[in-house]
């Protein structure tokens, strides 16, 4: 899998996530040679789909991405990606609290909060320009449960309408910084929600094409074991056991694991390792997949997305909890896949890691058949015939995210705020050596990672540029 | 290269990133945000596009002098003045 590679590049980026791709990309397309490594057979990351018997395709997490995805694609990939991207119209809540529909956009959440909601039009409007104008510069002091204090005290059902969408999309809870509500509510309140159509493995098909036209050289089933750093500089990295000589990598791996493990702890700054310690990673979440026989449809009035809750209020454990009541379901129907006649249903939940990996062999089967089956009870109030109907169903756990993608605990959305800035201090510790991945809720979902890419494969190719000059970390 | 000339560089550079946008009245004591549909991503792309074009570096902590055109063009006078 090594073999014909230079014995030498500009760039090695480690892990082919969305993030990963894209600065590999974007540092191509700059005149750099890139070598891109990927431990998993396929590209993509957590962006990545899977086939099984009977001609079914899943997509792991093309559940729905802002607007802003359009631009990204057509600017920093190529047109065709662009073309490719449709908005979801039927975005549905169905909770004790509220049961309604939305093409989620701030026109008609204006509508629903203030007609349906009864919310002060001046309110509604003052909220949505608030969260509108925060910069993740900005100070950090309010809490996201603080803001909806703030705007609607009291109105547990307003703060369960706007909250609960976006805990699914990046994990986020009421704890975390107001900011990072604000940014990703607001880019999806931009213009709606969106999917590319074509499915996952499209999308990564067309990305490669571009990154071989591009000249990156890729390399997948290929893990990389270090990044070897001599004194406070990147000298290249070791995977399958040889070592790669290299003037930066941009590692897309978990931020915690490049810092200890690949890297390790030797050459840093003791201050900065506290920092990096007390970094939180996010949550991790459990999937259940259905697919119906082929020709088998499901009403499409069932909506694209829809956030369901059995639970009598919004909360955020209960969110987490094995003790599901949340589930996000993603319905995938024939025009998905252009071409072929199946619908699909992915079930969602945000979960925790430790309540799965402690678990022996038998319960944690037990376990994975007890989600599929709860899963099943559940969907019948959306899909009454789904079990006559089903042709394939399976589940995946917080493991099986971490066997995938090598996140720490399966993280499925990569670290807490404070990840940010641990992530952007990384070559300020050692010269050549970067991270971009999903970090700090903002820099994480399909368009936080793609934008992410760029931002870190723009400081890169600037100390490309530089070269040798740049002497930021080389004093220990 | 002239101070028209650098106008005229970065006009280039925002026709590129915002194609959809005219710019043929853009002024130059008013920030681009208050006249065009920017970004911070294609701030980014205007820096990227300095260097790629003109080997331009420009620092982090000064992107905010791109705030408009005429402080654009100010910040790259004397880091132009050179570019042929």
């Amino acid at each position: 899998m090594l073999a014909d590679i230079h014995n030498q590049y500009d760039v090695v980026v480690v892990g082919s996530g969305l993030a990963g791709m894209t600065a590999a990309n974007t540092l191509a397309r700059a005149g750099h040679s890139v070598l891109l490594l990927e431990h998993h057979t396929k590209l993509g990351g957590l962006a990545t789909w899977f086939r099984r018997p009977g001609g079914h395709i899943f997509d792991v997490s093309l559940h729905g991405f802002p607007v802003g995805m359009i631009k990204s694609c057509r600017r920093y990939w190529c047109g065709e990606l662009a073309d490719m991207i449709v908005q979801l119209l039927h975005i549905r809540f169905d909770n004790p609290t509220f049961s309604l529909e939305t093409t989620f956009d701030r026109r008609d959440f204006t509508e629903l909060l203030t007609n349906r909601f009864q919310v002060p039009e001046a309110t509604v409007k003052e909220f949505f320009d608030t969260t509108r104008s925060m910069q993740f510069t900005d100070e950090q002091t309010m809490t996201t449960g603080e803001l909806f204090e703030r705007f609607f005290p009291g109105r547990d059902d307003v703060v369960r309408l706007l909250m609960e969408p976006i805990t699914y999309a990046n994990g986020s809870t009421l704890e975390d910084p107001a900011l990072s509500y604000g940014i990703v509510f607001s880019n999806f309140m931009s213009k709606g929600v969106y999917t590319f159509q074509g499915g996952t493995d499209r999308l990564i098909k067309i990305m490669a094409g571009v990154m071989k036209h591009n000249g990156v050289d890729v390399r997948t089933g290929c893990n990389v074991e270090k990044i070897h750093v001599e004194g406070r500089r990147v000298e290249g990295v070791i995977a399958a056991g040889r070592f790669i000589k290299t003037r930066s990598v941009v590692s897309n791996a978990n931020l915690k694991g490049t810092i200890f493990n690949l890297v390790g702890r030797q050459p840093w700054d003791s201050d900065f390792l506290d920092e990096a310690r007390a970094v939180r990673l996010n949550n991790s979440s459990t999937q259940v997949y259905m697919a119906l026989r082929e020709g088998e449809q499901i009403d499409e009035r069932t909506g694209d997305l829809l956030f369901s809750s059995t639970a009598p209020a919004f909360c955020t454990e209960m969110l987490l909890g094995r003790n599901v009541t949340s589930r996000t379901y993603s319905f995938y129907y024939p025009r998905t896949r252009p071409g072929q006649n199946r619908c699909a249903v992915v079930a969602s939940t945000n979960a925790n890691y430790s309540d799965w990996a402690d678990l022996g062999k038998e319960d944690y089967a037990a376990g994975k058949q007890d989600l599929i089956e709860t899963t099943l009870a559940a969907i019948t109030k959306y899909v009454p015939d789904v079990r006559e109907k089903l042709d394939w169903v399976e589940a995946a756990t917080p493991l099986t995210f971490e066997r995938y993608t090598k996140h720490l605990c399966g993280a499925s959305f990569g670290t807490k705020f404070e990840g940010l800035a641990v992530s952007r201090a990384l070559p300020e510790q050692i010269t050549g050596l970067y991270h971009a991945g999903s970090v700090g809720i903002i820099m994480s979902g399909w368009l936080g990672a793609v934008n992410y890419g760029v931002i870190v494969a723009n400081n890169v190719d600037a100390f490309l540029m530089t070269g040798n000059s740049q002497t930021t970390a080389e004093n220990p | 290269m002239t101070t028209a000339e650098i106008r005229k560089a970065v006009l280039d550079i925002l026709a590129d990133i915002a194609p959809d946008e005219d710019l043929s009245d853009l002024k130059d004591d008013v920030t681009f945000r208050d006249q065009l549909e920017l970004d911070s991503m294609d701030f980014l792309d205007i820096v990227m596009e300095l260097r790629k074009r003109y080997r331009i570096q420009i620092p982090e902590e000064e992107y905010t002098e791109l705030a408009s055109m005429g402080s654009t063009v100010k910040y790259l006078e004397p880091l132009m003045k050179d570019v042929e």
